[in-house]
């Protein structure tokens, strides 16, 4: 295989310059090449995703650097569809003979697949023509030194809490620029840059009883909007020391708060249910829940794919589709599936523009402090740390390791582990009686620590 | 398409990209000018193709190429890392003076580096993509789709889906290795819903290995995943709420070692030893599990899914004892951290990509075959849960603490299977798990083939097994109190 180099989009290898307004017109450009490619093989209609990512990610441990790495991602992946069959590939390859053999993998295999009736690119009128500035990119130089110096204070900060803080594991800083294209045969065509700063420590605290594990991390577009380097290190180290002498608790019916940390995990399992896929497969335990009610009329769930400088914002999704504000759960009641254009025709609806997932899911509900909230529950558990898959999304079958404290009387009594969580999920959302204000803007949805009224605890 | 049989995976990767012996070595000459430890340059290309069907209909398939370059810098505990997806020597030049960038000491020797060695090889090295025709593929998806949905009238949705990948790596290090690898995977996969009274439930089943994909073509091999996985669709619709609490646990043999994989495995990388973050750190020559128990790692059987030639840092892959009667015996290891605990490699170094660092990882982590009879074993519990298919699992390895979650289980009463129970998660301590293993089966079997295990955000695949065993007492994390 020879590599002829394609002059535009492979500028010299720079690890640290981030990505100029230049490099998104080369991006859309090189996007159009492949579509034309596609246009002479014959493709009826295709789309093409490109990006280019760099990286750095710098590792502390004992007071000295562990590791440093630079990182260069750069691919491309188109869909071809003949008539109503489609084929797909991908590759990191960037060369004019790579463009080639893709289109032709993914021609090659569209012969192949079953005509599908609700195949094909998304609607036109769906397309996004509007594109606002979301505020997403704050380039800087990425330098090692500096990283250097924060994560040895992340460090510092983390095993100067207390005594019984073993070691800070690692600390981590870590920096990304990324600039990616989409188009499509329909004529959209749109690139943007994106960045997003990272700054994660992981503890471990140490007694006579054993040794346990914490982290924290702190996430954001703009690196100045990252919590402080001593503040990442202090929190992860409070939450490994709060993990230390475990004690039993009698297996039983108990109330649940998932701690913010974990929460947005437990509302992803409902987006999951209401997922295009899983509607159609009738693989999901909402199945057929359009306007019926699956929550406590006290929770709805909007998303808000426009807000300025979130880490969810985007403007269109993976088909070019715009994206829009509204409610996938209203009052408990289910007014939007997460569709795609594929899903949509399945279930004979339109897309919701969420070919790419929910952007910026926010819990809206009567938000109270944790404190109110652990009063309310009395005595119970409170989640710091979920592990393992039990998660059934086709039967709502939730169990799950779970770690966290004994709370009595609205206090902290004790750490507690080696336990598991059970419940159905139709069930614990109906059954959410509590909403924190201690909302975290770290993912893609977003909610503070929740309350399930009641779930079976299994413990030693 | 290049032709990776037609020549070695070295030529493969550098012929294209007019990169000479002599430019490999004025690279790693200057990479250990800055008085480095190790140098390492890991080539790699992979391709993959995937056929899904679903809803009785082959709609989607993808084909993937990537091909790069990682350069290493080591230096004591320090590595530095960059990477490129483009094989040039202008790229390479860049790459390995960011890596290098770390080191401010170090040794900086280079080893005279040997002509390729010959390794034993523990599967061939034809590409599996190519192996059976594209017609071939969707025929057989079709024919799994009719037979798994003519199985039973409750079955009311069968997805299939073949997946082949072809990898070519070779390594350049300053410890004198010059080695390639073709390695050849292959997955099939069977899922089926099936519904009874408005209750619906899944079934999975699959398998494959470093191997063609002809494989699924002889006898009824692919037929047999559609079978298991109607069967345990089937059972599932019957299952009535796991209970919740401690009791006594038989796990069925070959996947549900995934318990070994949690409970000890990844306790046992030599990273988190030589850091003393492991719930088994500075434990080697101590009683860590019961008598019955021995453990190993072994990446020498043939095609399995997590055997390995040589792993990527050019260590032959090997067989570890990890655990012997109960007694452990030794970590898995790669080339850093087995430096500096003062051991060598157990061929454990393993990376997702070029992209990726290598660290220890597992190959095929089984438990050896016991002496009881399996019947004996479930006669012997009063009150407990019989598990024999799970989803996967995940520990702490610091804390010891692990979990498993069951996809099928049974209720043992009086020394009988009765009720399949729905899927639960089942908790304990590693350390403490692997001393109350109490009856060991005769009848060892690895899984079909399907593991991938993630560590720090890298996926590699993997083998597990066992025979069945008898845990006296673990957390089984059912709704039934």
């Amino acid at each position: 295989m020879t590599t002829t180099n394609s002059a535009e989009v492979q500028s010299n290898l720079d690890f640290q310059e981030p990505h100029t307004r230049q490099d998104e017109e080369s991006l859309k450009a090189f996007v159009e090449r492949i579509l034309a490619e596609a246009k002479r093989q014959g493709a009826t209609a295709a789309e093409v995703a490109a990006g280019d990512d760099i990286g750095l990610s710098v590792v502390v441990r004992s007071g000295d650097l562990e590791t440093v790495e630079f990182s260069r991602d750069r691919g491309f992946g188109i869909t071809v569809y003949l008539g109503n069959k489609k084929g797909s590939s991908s590759t990191t390859d960037i060369s004019d003979d790579s463009i080639r053999e893709s289109v032709e993998a993914a021609v090659n295999i569209a012969r192949y697949t079953e005509p599908d009736p609700y195949s094909g690119l998304a609607d036109p009128d769906r397309l996004a023509t509007d594109f606002p500035d979301l505020d997403l990119y704050h380039p800087r130089a990425m330098d090692v030194d500096e990283a250097k110096e924060n994560a040895l204070i992340v460090e510092s900060s983390a095993q100067s809490v207390d005594s019984r803080i073993f070691k800070c594991d690692s600390s981590r800083i870590g920096a990304a620029s990324s600039c990616t294209a989409y188009g499509n045969s329909l004529g959209f065509i749109h690139a943007e840059r994106e960045s997003r700063y990272n700054m994660y420590a992981d503890v471990i605290a140490k007694d006579s009883d054993g040794m346990q594990r914490d982290y924290w991390y702190s996430t954001s577009r703009n690196a100045s909007d990252l919590e402080s380097p001593s503040s990442v290190g202090e929190t992860a180290a409070n939450r490994a020391l709060r993990k230390l002498d475990p004690r039993p608790i009698p297996t039983g019916e108990y109330p649940v708060l998932f701690d913010r940390g974990i929460a947005s995990g437990l509302i992803g399992h409902l987006i999951s249910g209401l997922g295009g896929r899983a509607q159609y497969l009738k693989s999901s335990y909402l199945l057929d829940s359009m306007n019926k009610k699956v929550a406590t009329d006290a929770l709805t769930l909007r998303e808000h794919p426009h807000l300025k400088g979130a880490l969810g914002s985007r403007s269109y999704d993976s088909e070019g589709v715009a994206t829009t504000e509204k409610p996938f759960v209203e009052r408990g009641v289910v007014r939007n599936y997460v569709l795609s254009s594929y899903s949509g025709r399945h279930l004979n609806m339109p897309t919701t523009g969420n070919a790419s997932g929910v952007c910026n899911l926010t819990v809206e509900a009567n938000l109270q402090p944790v404190d109110d909230i652990l009063n309310q529950m009395g005595t119970g558990l409170l989640v710091q740390s979920l592990m393992g898959q039990g998660v059934n999304i086709v039967t709502g079958d939730y169990s799950r390791g779970a770690a966290g404290y004994w709370i009595v009387d609205g206090k902290f009594a004790h750490a507690v582990d080696e336990l598991t969580i059970a419940g159905k999920l139709d069930d614990m959302f109906m059954r959410l009686i509590a909403f924190g204000d201690d909302v975290d803007l770290r993912h893609g949805i977003r909610t503070g620590s929740l309350l399930v009224e009641s779930m079976t605890v299994a413990a030693n | 398409m290049s032709d990776i049989q037609a020549s070695s995976p070295k030529n493969q990767l550098l012929d294209s990209s007019d990169i000479t012996d002599s430019k490999l070595e004025d690279l790693m000459g200057r990479m250990m000018s800055r008085q480095v430890d190790r140098g390492e340059l890991y080539f790699q290309s992979f391709r993959n193709e995937s056929w899904a069907l679903e809803e009785g209909m082959v709609k989607d398939a993808g084909f993937s190429v990537s091909r790069g370059v990682g350069a290493r810098a080591i230096s004591g505990e320090k590595s530095g890392f960059a990477y490129a997806d483009d094989i040039r020597p202008e790229v390479l030049e860049q790459t390995t003076s960011a890596a290098r960038s770390i080191a401010r000491q170090g040794s900086g020797t280079v080893a005279h580096v040997e002509t390729a060695r010959d390794v034993p090889m523990f599967y061939g090295t034809s590409d599996p993509i190519t192996s059976v025709s594209q017609d071939d593929k969707v025929a057989l998806l079709s024919r799994i789709d009719r037979f798994g949905r003519g199985l039973d009238p409750r079955v009311k949705e069968v997805s299939v889906r073949i997946a082949a990948t072809h990898e070519s790596v070779y390594i350049y290090s300053s410890d004198g290795i010059s080695n390639g690898d073709v390695r050849p995977l292959v997955r099939f996969s069977v899922s089926v819903i099936a519904e009874q009274n408005g209750r619906r439930e899944q079934g999975m089943s699959g398998g494959g290995g470093r191997h063609d994909l002809k494989w699924l073509f002889e006898g009824e091999n692919a037929e047999d995943f559609a079978r298991e996985a109607v069967r345990q669709a089937l059972v599932n619709l019957d299952a009535i709420d796991a209970p919740a609490g401690p009791m006594q646990v038989v796990l069925g043999p070959g996947w549900p070692g995934v318990l070994l994989h949690e409970a000890v495995g990844h306790g046992l990388e030599g990273d988190f030893n030589r850091k003393g973050t492991s719930a088994f750190s500075n434990r080697i020559g101590q009683q860590v599990a019961s008598p019955l128990c021995t453990i190993i790692d072994d990446a020498t059987i043939p095609n399995r899914r997590g055997s390995l030639s040589m792993d990527d840092e050019g260590t032959p892959g090997q067989k570890t004892v990890l655990i012997e009667n109960g007694v452990l015996k030794g970590y898995m290891h790669d080339k850093l951290n087995s430096s500096l605990m003062g051991t060598t490699s157990t061929g454990n170094g393993r990376r997702e990509s070029y992209a990726h660092q290598p660290m220890p990882r597992m190959t095929n982590t089984f438990m050896l075959a016991g002496e009881s009879d399996p019947e004996e074993i479930i006669k012997s519990v009063d009150f407990g849960v019989y598990a024999v298919a799970f989803g996967g699992g995940q520990v702490d390895i610091t804390s010891g603490q692990f979990v498993f979650s069951a996809t099928e289980a049974y209720l043992i009463e009086n020394g009988k299977k009765t009720s399949p129970i729905r899927g639960a998660t089942l908790i304990g301590n590693g350390p403490e798990i692997m001393t109350r293993v109490s009856m060991v089966g005769n009848d060892l079997e690895l899984d079909r083939g399907v593991g991938v295990c993630g560590k720090e955000g890298q996926g590699v695949p993997v083998g597990v097994g066992q025979p069945t065993l008898k845990v006296d007492e673990i957390t089984v994390g059912g709704t039934s109190t």
